[in-house]
């Protein structure tokens, strides 16, 4: 079988000669694939837009030699138009791209974490609310099997409040067990609500002080998990 | 391969082997084309580098490659002052001149923010851009982007940061390429087509 077919979203691409990239592409079936897109970046290419960052294209892939495929056709399955209009969108959708990829190992089926990308990808563009990175990134925890652990001080198991934050440990301590910034009740049933199915209705907050925090937590939970920086998440905050 | 050559060819090889798109095999070509033509030819490319790297530097304006403090558009008098052409790379200057179509400034940014490779901002001439906007006797900034996702974002990212009074802010269009098939086009380019069509007649 030297060329097949699947569903995949493009999570990132690398200049590659004068006309072709490189696509990183997490596919429905056979997990991450890199492959190469020849004479993309030429104005009449018949990929057009199909093969830029978080598009959800069927595309027909003939099977390399080495690591790298080879993307032969492209359609557009679902295409997120608000995410290339508005930067706040943007930065979002780089920051999920960012995470899945630097989460995922080359030709590892995921098909879970496939269908978690995408209805991402389509929240931030139909509605984008406030708390998708925080919600996304504990989702994205607990599918690697490191939720954090919420029901009770990580350190003695005591359910008696007031908490703070461990991001180090994964979880939250009681203030005998550990210093750090304090944890909101609010935050706290949010991310509880996030990570026991309560995912729609948290999904609805307004921006607050509380969606910052669970995000905050969970972004630099993540980054703990990943051991590195997320780029996209840091990028137009900082300045 | 090493021992194979001796050091001075091994070295030429290497350094021709660094450059993009040559491979260790036209490196060993390309060397071995070196070594056979007359000393004059090969002297007149070692000359070229070495004098384009002396001379050639950034236009302290529009910080495109030049030989001078500023490029030659800056310093053409007959160009319009009113309207800064913003692109990514000095190439694309070239490839705007090409069109006849373009008689303003440029300015080069030096790249797009890329938010997968952390490039941002601050890495490219962008405050640069915001002073001369800001200094006054321009009318319009045309934003010459690439139509990629960078391109965009540095778009959508400049069209916030230039918010000046009495300036206009324009973007590249995006459309069908001429001598295409409509059947090709993807969805978000003919999208935008549809969307910014011109009228042939009527009102």
């Amino acid at each position: 079988m030297s060329l097949y077919r699947d569903a995949a979203v493009v999570l990132r691409t690398y200049k590659l000669g004068e006309a072709d990239r490189i696509t990183v592409l997490l596919t429905r079936t056979a997990g991450k694939v890199r492959a190469v897109a020849k004479g993309v970046r030429k104005t009449r290419s018949k990929f057009g837009s199909r093969l830029e960052p978080g598009s959800y294209i069927d595309a027909q892939l003939h099977e390399g030699k080495g690591e790298l495929d080879i993307v032969t056709q492209a359609e557009s399955v679902e295409f997120f138009p608000q995410i290339r209009t508005d930067l706040a969108r943007l930065s979002r959708a780089s920051a999920l791209l960012e995470a899945v990829d630097q989460l995922t190992l080359d030709r590892e089926p995921n098909r879970r974490l496939f269908e978690m990308l995408v209805g991402g990808l389509r929240i931030i563009d139909e509605q984008n609310p406030p708390l998708v990175i925080g919600a996304f990134f504990l989702k994205l925890l607990a599918a690697e099997g490191v939720a954090p652990v919420l029901d009770g001080c990580i350190e003695c198991q005591s359910d008696e409040g007031p908490f703070v934050w461990a991001v180090d440990a994964g979880g939250v301590r009681c203030r005998a067990c550990g210093s750090g910034r304090a944890v909101s009740d609010d935050a706290l049933s949010v991310s509880r609500a996030v990570l026991g199915g309560g995912l729609r209705t948290a999904l609805e907050l307004p921006d607050s002080p509380v969606v910052h925090e669970v995000e905050d937590f969970a972004a630099r939970s993540l980054e703990a998990h990943l051991e590195r920086r997320l780029r996209s998440l840091h990028l137009l905050t900082d300045s | 391969m090493a021992g194979a050559y001796s050091e001075a060819i091994q070295d030429l090889i290497d350094a021709l082997g660094r450059l993009p798109g040559v491979g260790p095999k036209s490196a060993q070509r390309i060397a071995f084309h070196l070594l056979k033509v007359d000393v004059d030819e090969a002297n007149r490319l070692a000359r070229a580098i070495v004098r384009a790297k002396e001379r050639v530097r950034f236009c302290s304006v529009c910080f495109n490659l030049g030989e001078h403090e500023l490029c030659e558009i800056c310093s053409d008098v007959k160009r319009d002052d009113h309207v800064i052409c913003v692109v990514e790379e000095p190439r694309d200057v070239v490839a705007i001149e090409r069109t006849h179509e373009f008689r303003g400034r440029y300015h080069v940014l030096q790249g797009a923010i890329d938010h997968l490779q952390g490039v941002g901002p601050d890495q490219l001439r962008i405050r640069e851009l915001i002073a001369r906007v800001t200094a006054g006797g321009i009318t319009e900034v045309i934003i010459c982007t690439n139509p990629n996702l960078e391109g965009e974002a540095t778009a959508l990212y400049l069209s916030k940061v230039l918010d000046v009074p009495g300036v206009t802010i324009s973007r590249l269009s995006s459309g069908l390429p001429v001598g295409g098939d409509l059947e090709y086009a993807d969805e978000l380019t003919l999208g935008r087509a549809l969307e910014g069509r011109r009228v042939i007649t009527g009102d």
